[in-house]
């Protein structure tokens, strides 16, 4: 497997806790990235695979049975954190990346197969 | 030795085959030989395609045990005494066989068929092929006007050609519908700028200076054209079949019997190249049946095909069309209403009891009920059925409610008995709903019927109601989502109860609704002020209180949309709505507004929305009160209150009703003496008239009573709520209304008097707040990390003059619907 390349994205403190926001990698990828209400830090795919927006950093993070998700600010389904999967129709999901916090930077493994916790 | 299978054809059914197959017994050593250069994909959401929608996204295809795809290699004959199949590079020996090659699309006999610029409508590459031929190109031909020719008329419309549809028989979806149906079919596929012309068949196609003319059976009728689709049906790719000697059906497809086993016991066929006892399915969920009826069999179980329902809906082109049952029996009844575009027609037995079958075309609502009940008693009276009324009507145990999984209404009341809450349960237990979907509306009326009472709970994280959770955050004072949670709650929230806090927090004047804890809250429309669009951009709606405007601010608008290049609209609520604003663009667009005198109009929020008003006494030479100034009166007073659902209101200057006060949340409409209103009415999805609540009073009681009726309204409505419901839910109407507002039977008047002063006194435009403030302004970005690019994957297109969201022109008008047939299967003896 290839070796996440990691891209700084902004500072940590930038982001609002229990909110998204976009992030503009190297080659063009968009990702969505959220801070939780612990500090926790999850990197999906920007794009929702339902309309084919670039939005899902805008959409309300909470938790369904535990499990830690985003909405979709469009049609309201709801993708899993941690797998990317879409809870509401499991043969969609986002792509995940690996993200980090060095030095009060947030970074973002710019190589898309890096799965979260690979 | 692991038995050796092999599978002509990696196409929709060939593919549910194996994911059966290797579920079931996983000991089969599988080789699949796929003609098409990519595996299995989903033919029956082909038109996707042209949606934007990539081969990828269409996949069916994953990696399965034991399964070897040999993709681009077609089997090019069988050996059935070596039992070994071949194609061009290699030699399969198999213990098992079967057939699933699907069919190919007929084209009749015709010169000029084969020349460039022909096409037919089968895979993946037949629509690259036309989507590269029609680039530049002006106009197509569609031959054929069935299931498939109109979604190859679509897409021709999608690549923007002007497009034609010729069809042989005398009306549309002949097969489907009687000419009464394919009628109002065509008038509705007309007014989409489409051509049709029925009775009519091509005979002749020649090149003529780079383009193509049909000549037709019809004297002098001919067709100059770019490009020419066949649409105009399907036939079994049997022929390797025939071609080793195994028996075909009189009119073609591979015979087999009803566990799909043909005159080789060794050899199975499946999908539409069989011709089970003789008949040929075209549609994907008879296929799917049969796969699982064989992968069974391989595993040593009984199953036979279990026969399959026609029934069909789909959307075509936006237009709702339907058919169940029999198409045609002792008696039938008819509905036409060529006005609205809708026939209905239901064929019943000859005491006119028993529903046998029926179609219903432009709309729909009735088809899951009615196709129910084929079979058993007519569900309702005729007329209402007919007319797609209000039906009141129980079904029969034994009917079949979801008939793509055969679930019938006992399954579905036991699940429901058994602890079944909701929808998402009932998916889960039985299946219902999970295909097509639907039956969803008739699952939705029997969990009321099974007595559920639908929890008021707000979600999984609060078990209280929205007005129970209005009650504590009043009577504690809470000011934060994080300690209501923590002290009533549980889990960290979800897009359901924190935006339903957010709103409590701001109707009880908790400061600006992006400021601290609050902004996290909010759904994207509230975080960001603006409406969120299907292409990631906003729109924008400066309040104009009342509808009223000065020509200096019209000019701002215009002038602020130009600059910014927005699609301009005036919107049914009486104000001027521009679209397609870039969310980094928001601050700049609203600084100017705001310099110029707007405010926000939170066409965002669940909010105040507008106070429409008519010209009244101003103008009008009957208005008898001045039903402009009270509107703008209202609109300023109640403007920014945040409520459960949003609030309209509507001010008229006499009973002409000429601004539709009695369609609104709240509607005052002028009198000799004062005002009359009405409250709890509504548009929308459900219309309502509203209820007279109080008549001919002066300007200080009718602004009383509305102030109080509002206050109640956000205290003990649920979550999502219009006032119409929340009127007609309230035990003992209103009356009781009256009582407690208007003669503070629950002495809490002056409490809803306090709470309203305190909005009025509080109220600061949100929009002001947020451009004059850097810090909230930071979020309004693209990307974090590079604040000053637009997203780059948003574009534009011209039409009409405007800008709109790229591919507006091409969005599809059809969304290809699985349809209605039981896959499940009956297993006999066990
Ligand atoms: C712009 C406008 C259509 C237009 O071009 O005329 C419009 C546009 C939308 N309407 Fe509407 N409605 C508009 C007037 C209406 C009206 C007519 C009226 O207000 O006089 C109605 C029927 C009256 C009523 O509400 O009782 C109306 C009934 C709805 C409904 C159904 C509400 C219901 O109770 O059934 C929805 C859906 C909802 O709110 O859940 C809706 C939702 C929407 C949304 C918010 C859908 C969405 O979530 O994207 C649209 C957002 C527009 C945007 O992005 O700016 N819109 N909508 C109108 C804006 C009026 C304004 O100036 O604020
Ligand atoms: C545009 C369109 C819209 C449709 N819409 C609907 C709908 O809304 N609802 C519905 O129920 N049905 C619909 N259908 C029909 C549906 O797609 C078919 O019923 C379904 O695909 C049949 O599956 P199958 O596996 O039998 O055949 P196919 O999906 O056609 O697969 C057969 C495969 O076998 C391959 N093959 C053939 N011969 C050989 C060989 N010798 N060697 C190797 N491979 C071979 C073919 O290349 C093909 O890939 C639609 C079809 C089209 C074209
Ligand atoms: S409602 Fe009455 S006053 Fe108002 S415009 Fe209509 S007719 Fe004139
Ligand atoms: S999912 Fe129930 S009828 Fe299609």
């Amino acid at each position: 497997m290839t070796e996440p390349r990691f891209e700084s994205i902004c500072d940590f403190d930038l982001l609002i806790p229990g909110r998204g926001a976009a992030a503009l990698l190297g080659d063009g990828t968009q990702v969505a990235v959220f801070r939780l209400h612990d500090d926790s830090l999850y990197a999906v795919s920007n794009r929702d695979p339902f309309m084919r927006a670039n939005v899902i950093s805008r959409g309300i993070v909470g938790d369904r049975g535990g499990e830690p998700v985003v909405t979709s600010p469009l049609l309201k389904q709801a993708f899993s954190l941690k797998s990317g999967v879409c809870l509401d129709d499991e043969t969609v999901a986002l792509e995940v990346f690996a993200v980090e916090v060095v030095d009060g930077a947030v970074r973002v493994g710019a190589v898309s197969e890096v799965k979260a916790g690979a | 030795m692991s038995k050796r299978l092999v599978v002509i054809g990696d196409g929709m059914v060939g593919r549910r085959f194996l994911e059966a197959v290797t579920q079931r017994d996983p000991s089969w050593d599988v080789t699949v030989l796929c003609e098409e250069p990519r595996p299995a994909y989903d033919r029956v959401r082909l038109s996707a395609f042209f949606d934007g929608v990539s081969a990828e996204e269409l996949s069916l295809a994953s990696d399965l045990p034991g399964v070897e795809v040999r993709l681009g290699e077609p089997a090019v004959a069988v050996d059935r005494d070596a039992k070994a199949v071949r194609s061009e590079s290699g030699e399969y020996p198999y213990d098992k066989l079967v057939f699933a090659t699907g069919s190919y699309a007929f084209v009749p006999p015709m010169e000029g068929a084969d020349l460039d610029g022909v096409f037919v409508y089968r895979t993946i590459e037949d629509l690259e092929s036309i989507k590269a031929h029609a680039e530049g190109r002006r106009h197509g031909v569609v031959i054929g006007g069935g299931l498939l020719g109109l979604e190859a008329a679509n897409a021709l419309k999608l690549l923007g050609l002007e497009t034609q549809i010729v069809e042989f028989a005398p009306w549309l979806m002949a097969r489907q519908l009687d000419e009464a149906g394919g009628g109002i079919l065509k008038q509705h596929i007309e007014k989409l700028g489409i051509k049709v012309d029925c009775g009519t068949g091509g005979s002749r196609i020649e090149a003529v200076d780079g383009r193509l003319r049909m000549e037709t059976n019809r004297d002098g009728v001919a067709f100059d054209t770019d490009l020419i689709v066949f649409a105009a049906g399907v036939r079994p790719r049997d022929q390797l079949a025939r071609d080793c000697g195994i028996e075909v059906g009189e009119r073609g497809g591979i015979l087999t019997d009803l566990s799909c086993q043909t005159s080789d016991p060794d050899v199975y066929a499946i999908g539409e190249v069989a011709a089970m006892e003789g008949m040929c399915y075209g549609l994907v969920a008879p296929g799917y049946s049969m796969a699982e009826v064989v992968a069974d069999r391989l595993a040593g179980g009984e199953a036979t095909f279990p026969g399959a329902d026609m029934s069909t809906k789909l959307k075509l082109l936006g237009v709702d069309v339907a058919q169940f049952g029999a198409f045609d029996g002792p008696l039938a009844t008819t509905y036409l209403d060529p006005v609205n575009g809708t026939y209905a027609k239901l064929v019943l037995s000859d005491d006119a009891t028993t529903l046998l079958g029926g179609m219903l075309v432009g709309n729909a609502e009735p088809y899951p009920l009615l196709r129910a009940s084929v079979g058993g008693k007519v569900p309702g009276a005729l007329a209402d059925l007919l007319s797609g009324g209000e039906v009141d009507a129980a079904l029969p145990e034994g009917a079949q409610v979801c008939s793509c999984n055969a679930v019938t209404k006992g399954e579905i009341m036991g699940a429901i008995h058994e602890g079944c809450h909701d929808v998402a349960e009932l998916k889960a237990c039985t299946k219902a709903g999970t295909s097509c979907g639907s039956c969803i509306p008739m699952l939705k009326q029997l969990l009321t019927e099974g007595g559920v009472e639908v929890s008021k709970a707000v979600c999984e994280h609060f078990a209280q109601s929205r007005a129970e959770l209005f009650d504590i955050v009043k009577v504690t004072g809470i000011t934060t989502f994080s300690e209501l949670i923590a002290r009533y709650g549980a889990g960290v929230g979800c897009d359901l109860c924190k935006p339903t806090v957010a709103s409590i927090l701001a109707s009880l004047s908790n400061g600006h609704i992006l400021e601290g804890e609050q902004a996290a809250l909010q759904d994207t429309n509230d975080h960001f002020l603006a409406n969120l669009q299907r292409n990631g951009t906003y729109s924008v709606v400066p309040r104009i209180p009342g509808g009223e405007i000065t020509p200096e601010k019209l000019i701002v608008i215009g002038e602020v949309a130009k600059e910014f290049d927005l699609y301009t609209k005036i919107t049914g609520g009486q104000r001027i709505d521009m679209f397609g604003a870039r969310v980094e663009d928001l601050p700049k667009i609203w600084r100017k507004l705001v310099d110029a005198g707007f405010e926000s109009g939170h066409a965002y929020g669940k909010a105040l929305r507008t106070v429409k008003s008519c010209v009244g006494t101003d103008w009008c030479r009957y208005g008898v009160q001045d039903s402009v100034k009270m509107a703008i009166d209202l609109e300023l007073r109640y403007r920014g209150l945040r409520s459960p659902h949003k609030l309209k209101s509507a001010v008229s200057g006499c009973a002409r009703e000429c601004a539709e006060a009695r369609g609104k949340d709240f509607g005052v409409i002028a009198t000799e003496h004062g005002w009359n209103l009405y409250v709890g009415g509504n548009g929308g999805f459900t219309p309502r008239h509203a209820d007279l609540l109080l008549s001919d009073v002066d300007t200080e009681t009718l602004v009383r009573t509305i102030d109080r009726f509002l206050m109640f309204y956000i205290s003990t409505a649920d979550r999502l709520q219009r006032t119409s419901k929340w009127v007609e839910g309230l035990e003992g109407g209103i009356d009781y209304l009256r009582e407690v507002i208007v003669d503070d039977r629950l002495g809490i008047c002056a409490e809803l008097d306090a709470l309203m002063e305190k909005h009025v006194e509080n109220y600061a435009d949100e929009w002001k707040g947020v451009i004059d403030d850097p810090e909230k302004l930071q979020r309004f970005v693209s990307f974090v990390n590079a604040p000053e690019t637009p997203d780059p994957s948003i574009e534009f297109e011209t039409v009409r003059g405007q800008k709109f969201p790229a591919g507006t022109t091409a969005r599809s008008h059809a969304a290809p619907v699985a349809l209605g047939i039981p896959v499940t299967l009956r297993s006999e003896g066990k």
